[in-house]
């Protein structure tokens, strides 16, 4: 089984190379048979991967520690499920889950894409094709994850308990289902590029997979943070660490890129730059890859420091990173710019929300890039962290978050402030309601986090205001109002509630950020502790075994205002005797939306315990905002003009913006 | 405004606002990236007050001492020269003696290095890189496989 699973990924290869060249040079000579090869060998070559990571994961489920890989990310004692989430928890296995989902998205366009003119379908294909061939190749050539043991040895040696969670059955594959999803949008970019001609049509065939791509990464990425909150025992939710960066570069793109293919779609302006933009938000999901799979940073998930696989994927980075931009170079100024609009305008507000992304973008990448350059440049090893950041980053957003409201309301073409600023009253008096609750009665309030809680209830409440105002709240009968507000695109949906999510998230960074409440101190079993109003007792630390691991367990009562106990939180101190590791299970008890969040330490030679503290007010509505975020994203999935094969879709298309490629 | 006179006036706001950008990132990146040293390298390299850097080394044999309270004292060492360090708080699960660590802080005055961070290896292979490449050039440090 293990070895059909390597012959299929060579096969795999061998059909990825066809799949690059043959549409691609079908394409040049207009020749229908050529370019019709690339839909069935795509089909092909996804069943071939995922016969090859089907043959993986068996290996790992049945823990056959005669494949090298398997002897070092399992244990026969594991849980079944994190026997198999152990596929991916390892260098090898993320790759080939990387290029499992990356041929996945080619199926999906062979599968989907029968409504697109033949030489961009096989265009697309074929750099679809490109690229998995060289990841492909990567794999075959430096991560061999089907390499075996000869002799084989009885035992595993377990997976990193840090990945031993539920978190890694969830987080790699939603955030590798965005960040390859992204190069369904590159290829389509790089597809017009080479044909050299684009039109409204085109961003209408983009803008489902960037929102595709962007409700996955949206996912992996809040999925990601709540893992590192509950799992590291630090209780904090991001930690602008360099492979979070990675991650967050491409989703800041592609929000752009989301963004101005709207406009795109809409007013056929913004070609040339919306072109750019999937490049670009591809290349940092390349650039993301290098910088956690090369080990060039010291980071959690830096799974396997081995120069050659830097090396090789820094020659796939320069190879279509360098190329694309070569080509567009080349090729951009054949494609015509679009219609003109006046800077306050629907199209006016997406190009400032494009301006503030690309710009947050570049700050992010600075600061995930400036140490390896300065050691590379000088031998100082310097870490640039949340402090950098917050200056830059923070300062960025606020402006932004500000302007979002606006944006949906205002006119295509020339829009009115004033009038939209009058639809909004509503909202910022709620803002600024919140604004003065939050200072005159939350005790310990700082302007700061007033104006913060204010921001997140202007989000809210403006993203509210675009559904009523365009269901005619106040200027028609109610009835009426409803069935309009039923009749409304699921975009207008999509929008809104996406922007809600924001607001959400928001409001959930100011809560923990601004209120947060944290104690460190030492308890022996039967003391007390206050936080926040909330009395906890340690009742002391009880041993436990688990299947691959011991544990010491705190109990701690969460108790009521008569002094019973509500509640038992328990925290553990594991550890795991395979890999000698030790790891923290905080306890977390989720009150409303707030959490209390605890963390085990040291044992003092009194019997004592060090125990970390946390309140974290409203803190489950980041990543709730995140689900809202996606939830968005899928409602605008499902509007009529986006369906694949919506039958009124061509009709609108040409009424409303010319073709505009040149001959 | 003519045509001409709106768009550049477009450009030039969006200049300015890059160029905003780009200088806020600049002196962020002069004010708030903190260096890295070993204890040895502290000598040479001079610091202002109350400068923040990280401090990273091993975990010297038998340093380790747990005061009143959630407060720990433990020396960093290259094999050259030790720096005392204070940490109060809970310390990463995979802090050991002689183990590679990264402390992030300050120097008080009387040169005890006042750590807001301590982090350690993640697994039995991991060092962090900084510390590997201060002890490789050190002449501490040997290659081991362990697989």
């Amino acid at each position: 089984m293990v070895e059909t699973g390597h012959f299929a990924l060579v096969l795999a290869f061998a059909l990825s190379l066809v799949q690059a060249l043959v549409p691609l040079f079908g394409a040049r000579i207009n020749s229908q048979k050529m370019m019709a090869v690339g839909g069935p060998v795509a089909v092909t070559g996804f069943a071939l991967t995922s016969l090859s990571f089907a043959a993986l994961a068996t290996a790992y489920a049945t823990s056959d520690f005669s494949v090298a890989n398997v002897w070092d990310n399992s244990h026969s004692l594991q849980p079944l499920i994190y026997k198999i989430t152990g596929t991916w928890g390892n260098h090898e296995g993320s790759m080939l889950l990387w290029v499992l989902i990356l041929t996945f998205f080619g199926a999906l366009v062979a599968a989907f894409g029968s409504n697109l003119p033949a030489p961009l379908r096989a265009n697309v294909l074929a750099v679809q094709g490109a690229i998995g061939a060289t990841f492909l190749l990567f794999i075959l050539a430096t991560s061999n994850p089907f390499a075996r043991l000869n002799p084989a040895p009885i035992e595993g040696r377990d997976l990193n308990p840090i990945l031993q969670d539920l978190g890694l059955a969830i987080h790699p594959p939603l955030l590798y289902l965005g960040y390859v999803g992204f190069s369904i949008c590159f290829s389509f970019s790089v597809a017009a590029l080479i044909e050299g001609r684009i039109d409204a049509s085109w961003a209408r065939w983009v803008r489902p997979w960037t929102l595709v791509a962007w409700m996955f990464l949206t996912g992996g990425i809040a999925m990601g943070s709540y893992w590192a909150y509950y799992e590291l025992g630090w209780g904090g939710f991001w930690f602008w660490d360099p492979v979070e960066n990675a991650s967050f570069m491409p989703w800041l793109a592609g929000t752009a890129l989301l963004h101005s293919a709207i406009v795109m779609e809409k007013r056929s302006a913004l070609k040339i730059w919306t072109l750019l933009l999937a490049i670009l938000t591809f290349s940092l999901s390349l650039l993301g890859t290098f910088l956690v799979r090369s080990g060039v940073l010291t980071s959690v998930h830096a799974f396997a420091t081995d120069p050659t696989r830097g090396v090789f994927i820094l020659c796939i980075l320069t190879l279509f990173i360098g190329g694309s931009l070569a080509l567009f170079a080349f090729r951009a100024s054949r494609l015509t710019a679009g219609g003109l609009f006046h800077p306050i305008s629907r199209e006016g507000a997406l190009v400032l929300n494009n301006l503030f992304l690309t710009t947050a973008t570049a700050t992010v990448l600075i600061g995930t890039l400036y140490p390896l350059v300065v050691e590379a440049v000088s031998a100082d090893k310097i870490s640039v962290g949340a402090p950098f950041f917050n200056l830059t980053f923070g300062p960025l957003m606020v402006p932004l978050l500000v302007a979002v409201p606006f944006g949906p309301l205002l006119a295509w073409k020339r829009g009115d402030i004033f009038a939209v600023a009058q639809r909004l009253m509503a909202a910022f008096a709620a803002a600024l309601l919140a604004v003065l609750v939050t200072a005159l009665f939350i005790d310990g309030a700082s302007v700061f986090a007033a104006l913060g809680v204010g921001l997140a209830f202007w989000l809210i409440c403006g993203a509210l205001t675009d559904i009523a105002v365009k269901s005619g709240l106040g200027s028609v009968a109610p009835g009426i109002m409803l069935r309009r507000c039923a009749g409304l695109p699921r975009s207008v949906f999509g929008t809104a509630l996406a922007h809600l999510g924001l607001g959400l998230t928001t409001l959930g960074i100011v809560g923990t950020l601004c209120f947060g409440t944290e104690k460190i101190l030492s308890m022996h079993a039967g003391e007390t502790v206050q936080l926040s109003g909330h009395t906890l007792r340690f009742e002391g630390l009880y041993p436990a075994q688990g299947p691959n691991y011991s544990e010491d367990r705190g109990r701690f009562a969460l108790l009521g205002a008569d002094g019973s106990t509500t509640s038992v939180i328990t925290s553990s101190k594991r550890s795991y005797p395979v890999r000698q590791m030790t790891t923290t299970e905080s306890g977390i008890k989720t009150i409303g939306f707030s959490q209390l969040y605890l963390s085990l330490g040291d044992e003092a030679t009194d019997g004592s315990v060090v125990v970390r503290l946390w309140w974290k007010p409203l803190v489950t509505l980041i990543w709730g905002g995140g689900l809202v975020m996606m939830a968005g994203a899928a409602m605008s999935l499902m509007d009529r003009r986006l369906r694949v094969g919506a039958p009124s879709r061509r009709r609108k298309s040409t009424g409303a913006v010319p073709s505009a490629s040149l001959p | 405004m003519t045509r001409k006179q709106k768009r550049l006036s477009v450009i030039a706001g969006g200049l300015a606002f890059l160029g905003a950008a780009t200088g806020l990132t600049f002196y962020a990146l002069g004010q708030k990236a903190s260096y890295f040293y070993m204890p040895a390298d502290l000598t040479i390299a001079s610091l202002q007050p109350g400068q923040r850097i990280r401090l990273g080394g091993l975990v010297e044999k038998g340093t380790i001492e747990r005061g009143q309270g959630t407060t720990v004292a433990f020396s960093v060492t290259d094999n050259q020269k030790q720096v005392k360090v204070t940490y109060t708080g809970i310390l990463p699960d995979l802090f050991r003696e002689e183990q590679g660590v990264i402390t992030e802080g300050t120097f008080r005055p009387d040169g005890v290095f006042v750590a807001d961070s301590v982090l350690a290896k993640h697994d039995e292979n991991y060092m962090p890189k900084e510390v590997a490449d201060g002890l490789k050039s050190k002449g501490v440090w040997q290659e081991s496989k362990s697989d």
